[in-house]
C-alpha cells in the first residue's frame, strides 16, 4: 500500500480547473530557483530579470504585446483545432509561408504601392498560411495520415523554403548579399498603435481573433459540433455532424491566423523578410493554447505570460549571462506542471495507507 | 464474536460463505449498506434486484476485484479476506461474469489456458475440457476457434474454464441475458448437476420466472441494503419484483391497435459489408413499420443488430438508396440529419458515448439530436435559451430526476439518461422512431415509463421499431415481432399469434424449419 493514493473525485472540480495553471506557475517558478541555484546564478536576482524587469518600462510592456500578439494570433487557432481533437503542430510553418507570401506581396508591389498593398498583404498572409495548413488536412482526410506528423514535418519544409527565398528571389540587390529582403516602404508596414513602444496594429487582429474565437466556440453551432467531436466522436456521428467539414474548418482558420501571424510579424516588428523571423513562436503559441485551457480569454493571459518569458529570457541572458536555452526551459516547464496538475481536477490527493480489510 | 461452536450445532457443517456487514462506498454513492448473506452448500441462491441495487458490486468483492470498506466475511466458518481474483480462485470461488473475456483468434484450449493459474500441458488440459463438459453437458470442441462459437458457446468456455478449477461456490451474473429461452434450459440442467454434487450457486439476475424455477433460496436488495431473504418457489414473479422494486408493479396498458396505416420505413434487400472480419453483416434485409404500430425485431446481441441500427439511422451509408426509404423517399445515400429532416428519431443501444455526451450538460445533450427538428439554431447561432427550455420540457414531461437543466449527462443515473434520450426524440413528434436496447440496464420504474411513452407513440400515429435482447420486453411492446439471425431477417408475426419459444427456436437459428416431432432443436442455418 502506498502512502500516496489518487482518489478519483466523484465529479470534475471546477475549481482546480482556474487552480491548475496558477499552481504550474508556482511550480515553474520554484524549479526555476532551484535551476538557477544549482547553476550558480543569484536565484532571486535571475528570477527578478525574468519577471519583473520587464514590465517596469513602458517600453518594457510594448514588447510584452508585440511578442504576445504572434503567440495570440496562433493560439486562438490552435485551441478551436484542439477542441476538435485536431492537432495542428504546424503553426511555425504556417506562420512562415504567412511571412513569404506577406511579404512577397509587399516586394512584388515594391515602389508601387497604395493604401490598397497593407490589406493585400493581411489576405495574402492568411491564404499563405491556410495553403499550408490545406496539406495535413487533405494527407488526413484521404490518407488517414496523422497530421500531428505532416504538419510538424512542413515546419521543416518551410523554414528551408523561406531560407532560400531569402538567399535568393527575395534578396535585397543593394544589401551586401545578406539574406535579407529590401525594407519595406511605408505602405507595407503596420503602423504604430502605442507611440514609444513597437506595438503594431498586429495587437488589434490578436484581439479580435480573440473576441471572434470566443463567439464561435461559445455560441455558434459550428463550436457546439467542434465541442461534440473532440468529446465524443461517437455521438458526433449520431448527431449527424459532419467530421470532415470540421477537420477543414479548424485546420484552415488556424492556418490563416498564424499566416497573419507571420505577415504581421515581417510587416511589424521586422520590417523586412528574413532568415528567422520567428524564435519558435508556432510551438510556443501550443503551449499557450493549453495553459489558456483552450479559451480565447485564458489565451490573451497566457500569451502575455509566455511573451514574458521570451523577453524575460532575453534580459537575463544580457544581464546575468544567462544561457540562451533557459527560454525554452521555462516554457517546457510550465507545460509539463500545467499537464502534471491537471490530475488534480479528477483525482484527490488523499495520504496514509489504504484501510486493511478486515 | 460467537465462536463457531456456538453458533452452529457440532454436526452440521458451516455455510459455505457468509457474509455480514459488508458495506462499500463510491463517491457520490453508497453500493452496499451493511449486507448480510448466507450460503449453504448444495445451494441455488438467487441474488435479485433492480439495476443500480448493488449486486454486481457485492459479488465482486466476494471473487476479490474490489475490497469491502467494513464488514466480514467467513467462507466454509473461518473468518477471511480475499485479496485479489487469484485469491478467489485459490479458496474455491469461480465466476462467470456477463461480459467474456475471451479472445476471439485462439482456440477454446488456448482461452482456456490463459484464464487458469496453472495450466499444464496443452493436450492435457484439451482432454480434462473435453471430461468435464461431458460431465456437464456443457458440448465443447476444445480445438475450435472462438469466434466460430455462438454466445451460448462462449459462455460454456467461461463455465468450463471454471468448473475446471473445481469451485465450492460459482457465481453467475445475468447468465441468461444473452441466451435464448432453450439455451437457458440448458444451462440450469447444468447448475442442477452442479448444485446436486455440493457446489453452491449464487445467481444473479433479474429475471423472475427463471429464478422461481431454478432457485431454491433468494436474496433480494434494493438501493445497497438486503429488503429481504424468501424461497423464490413460494412467492409469485408479481410478489418478488414488488419486494425488488419495494412498490405497487405496474404493467402498461395496451390499447388495442387500429388498422395500421402506411408504411413508414420501408427496408428492401439490405445487404452490408464490413472490413471488420467479425462484424456480422446484413443479408438481403426487408421489411417494413407501419404508422400506429410497434415491430419489434428479437435476436442475441451480435446478429447483426448494431449493422442494422446504423444503416438505418444513416451512421452508415448504404450504396443502394432505395434499400432504406423513410416516408416514401428513398434515403439509403442520406445522413442522420438529413433523415431526421424526413421525420426519423433514433436511440442507439449506448447511452452514454453515442446518444449522450456524458460530460455536457443536459441542455446541450438536448440539442444533440434537437437543432434538426426543434427551432434551436438560427443563422448558424445556438439559442441556448430554446435548447434550456427543450430540456427543462423533457425533464418534466419525462419524470427525469437530475439536478435540472445544467446536470452533466454522466450525473444521472441509467434509467433517468434513458429517459432523457428517449423523451428528447419523442418530444420531436417523429413519424419512425427506431429504438434499440430500450430499457437495458434501467430500473424497473423507469422501464415501465419507457414501455408507456413507445406505446402511446405508436398509438398517436407513428412507426415504431424495437431491437430488442429482452424477449419479456418484445412481448410487452411489439405487435408485430420477427428475429434477427446471422444478419439474416425472418418473415414478422403478429405477437399474439406466436409464443416465447418459438420465437427462441428463431434466435438460435431455425428458419422456415419446424422442431420434429418431440420439439428437439436442430441446426438449421
Amino acid at each position: 500500500m502506498s502512502f500516496i493514493r489518487l482518489e478519483p473525485r466523484g465529479q470534475a472540480s471546477k475549481t482546480m480547473v482556474y487552480v491548475t495553471p496558477l499552481l504550474a506557475v508556482a511550480l515553474t517558478l520554484l524549479s526555476g530557483f532551484i535551476l538557477f541555484l544549482a547553476m550558480g546564478f543569484d536565484p532571486v536576482r535571475a528570477l527578478h530579470a525574468f519577471f519583473i524587469a520587464p514590465l517596469t518600462s513602458v517600453r518594457g510592456l510594448g514588447e510584452l504585446v508585440v511578442k504576445a500578439t504572434p503567440l495570440v494570433l496562433c493560439a486562438v487557432g490552435l485551441a478551436i483545432g484542439f477542441r476538435a481533437n485536431v492537432w495542428n503542430i504546424g503553426a511555425e510553418g504556417q506562420l512562415t509561408l504567412g511571412a513569404i507570401t506577406g511579404g512577397g506581396l509587399a516586394l512584388a508591389f515594391y515602389g508601387e504601392g497604395g493604401w490598397w498593398l497593407l490589406p493585400l498583404m493581411v489576405i495574402g498572409g492568411a491564404v499563405g498560411g491556410a495553403v499550408w495548413a490545406a496539406v495535413p488536412a487533405f494527407l488526413r482526410l484521404r490518407f488517414n495520415a496523422s497530421e500531428i506528423l505532416t504538419s510538424l514535418m512542413l515546419n521543416y519544409v518551410a523554414l528551408l523554403l523561406l531560407n532560400y527565398l531569402v538567399h535568393g528571389p527575395y534578396r535585397d540587390p543593394d544589401g551586401f548579399a545578406f539574406p535579407e529582403s529590401r525594407l519595406f516602404e511605408a505602405d507595407a508596414v503596420l503602423p504604430i498603435l502605442w507611440t514609444g513602444t513597437r506595438v503594431h496594429l498586429g495587437a488589434l487582429f490578436a484581439l479580435f481573433a480573440v473576441a471572434g474565437g470566443w463567439l464561435l466556440i461559445a455560441r455558434t453551432f459550428i463550436g457546439f459540433q467542434i465541442k461534440v467531436i473532440g468529446l465524443t466522436p461517437a455521438a458526433a456521428g449520431y448527431a449527424g455532424f459532419d467530421q470532415k467539414r470540421i477537420v477543414w474548418l479548424a485546420l484552415l482558420l488556424s492556418g490563416a491566423l498564424a499566416g497573419i501571424a507571420g505577415m504581421g510579424e515581417v510587416a511589424g516588428p521586422i520590417g523586412q523578410v528574413t532568415a528567422s523571423i520567428s524564435p519558435g513562436y508556432g510551438y510556443t503559441a501550443i503551449i499557450v493554447a493549453f495553459l489558456g485551457r483552450l479559451h480565447p480569454v485564458g489565451i490573451l493571459l497566457a500569451a502575455l505570460l509566455m511573451a514574458l518569458s521570451f523577453i524575460g529570457g532575453e534580459a537575463a541572458q544580457i544581464a546575468m549571462g544567462l544561457p540562451k536555452a533557459i527560454t525554452g526551459v521555462f516554457q517546457g516547464m510550465l507545460l509539463f506542471f500545467l499537464l502534471a496538475s491537471d490530475v488534480l481536477i479528477r483525482y484527490r490527493v488523499r495520504f496514509g495507507a489504504r484501510r486493511a480489510v478486515a | 464474536m460467537p465462536s463457531h461452536a456456538e453458533t452452529f450445532p457440532p454436526d452440521a457443517s458451516p455455510p459455505r460463505l457468509e457474509l455480514r456487514g459488508i458495506t462499500k462506498r463510491f463517491p457520490g454513492c453508497l453500493a452496499n449498506d451493511h449486507v448480510d448473506l448466507v450460503l449453504q452448500p448444495g445451494e441455488i441462491h438467487a441474488l435479485l434486484g433492480e439495476n443500480g441495487a448493488g449486486k454486481s458490486t457485492l459479488v465482486k468483492m466476494i471473487y476479490g476485484v474490489l475490497h469491502p470498506d467494513s464488514g466480514t466475511m467467513l467462507w466454509q466458518g473461518v473468518e477471511t479476506n480475499v485479496p485479489d481474483p487469484a485469491g478467489a480462485r485459490r479458496l474455491g470461488i469461480g465466476m462467470v461474469f456477463q461480459h467474456f473475456s475471451l479472445f476471439d483468434t485462439l482456440t477454446v484450449t488456448e482461452n482456456i489456458a490463459l484464464g487458469l493459474d496453472d495450466a499444464g500441458r496443452m493436450d492435457e488440459l484439451a482432454d480434462r475440457i473435453r471430461s468435464v463438459s461431458e460431465r456437464y453437458g456443457l458440448a465443447l470442441d476444445p480445438e475450435r476457434h472462438v469466434f466460430h462459437l455462438s454466445v451460448g458457446e462462449r459462455q460454456r468456455v467461461e463455465i468450463v474454464r471454471c468448473l475446471l478449477q473445481d469451485p465450492k461456490l460459482l457465481i453467475m451474473d445475468e447468465p441468461t441475458s444473452v441466451l435464448t429461452p432453450q439455451e437457458a434450459a440448458k444451462l440450469f440442467e447444468t447448475l442442477r448437476v452442479l448444485a446436486a454434487e455440493g457446489c453452491t450457486i449464487l445467481y444473479i439476475s433479474h429475471k423472475l420466472e427463471e429464478i422461481r424455477a431454478l432457485c431454491s433460496r433468494a436474496t433480494v436488495l434494493r438501493a445497497g441494503k438486503v429488503v429481504g431473504a424468501t424461497d423464490p418457489r413460494q412467492e409469485t414473479a408479481r410478489s418478488l419484483a414488488e419486494m425488488m422494486m419495494g412498490a405497487e408493479l405496474s404493467t402498461p396498458e395496451r390499447p388495442p391497435q387500429g388498422a395500421a396505416g402506411a408504411a413508414r420505413l420501408s427496408v428492401r434487400h439490405l445487404s452490408t459489408t464490413s472490413d471488420n472480419p467479425f462484424a456480422t453483416n446484413l443479408k438481403d434485409v426487408s421489411f417494413e413499420v407501419r404508422a400506429g404500430e410497434i415491430l419489434g425485431i428479437a435476436g442475441v446481441a451480435g446478429n447483426g443488430q448494431a449493422e442494422l441500427m446504423a444503416a438505418l439511422s444513416g451512421e452508415m451509408l448504404i450504396a443502394d438508396a432505395d434499400a432504406v426509404v423513410i416516408e416514401g423517399t428513398s434515403a439509403g445515400h442520406l445522413g442522420p440529419r438529413a433523415r431526421r429532416a424526413l421525420g426519423l428519431a433514433f436511440v442507439p443501444e449506448e447511452r452514454l458515448g453515442r446518444g449522450a455526451v456524458p460530460e455536457l450538460s443536459l441542455s446541450e445533450n438536448a440539442l444533440l439530436s434537437g437543432y434538426a427538428r426543434e427551432p434551436l439554431v438560427r443563422g448558424g447561432m445556438v439559442h441556448f435559451g430554446r435548447a434550456r427550455a427543450y430540456a427543462e420540457t423533457i425533464i418534466r414531461g419525462f419524470n427525469v430526476v437530475a439536478h435540472g437543466h445544467r446536470a452533466e449527462a454522466r450525473s444521472l443515473s441509467g434509467g433517468n439518461l434513458q429517459k432523457f434520450i428517449i423523451g428528447r426524440e419523442i418530444l420531436q413528434k417523429p413519424k419512425l422512431l427506431v429504438v434499440g436496447q430500450p430499457t437495458w440496464g434501467v430500473d424497473a420504474g423507469a422501464a415501465a415509463a419507457i414501455h408507456k411513452a413507445l406505446i402511446g407513440l405508436a398509438r398517436s400515429g407513428a412507426a415504431v421499431l424495437v431491437i430488442s435482447q429482452d424477449l419479456d420486453e418484445l412481448f410487452v411492446l411489439s405487435d408485430r415481432i420477427s428475429v434477427l439471425f446471422h444478419g439474416r431477417l425472418s418473415d414478422s408475426r403478429p405477437t399474439h399469434e406466436t409464443t416465447v419459444e418459438r420465437i427462441g427456436l428463431l434466435m438460435g437459428g431455425l428458419f422456415g424449419t419446424p422442431p420434429d416431432e418431440d420439439g428437439e432443436i436442430t441446426r438449421a442455418v
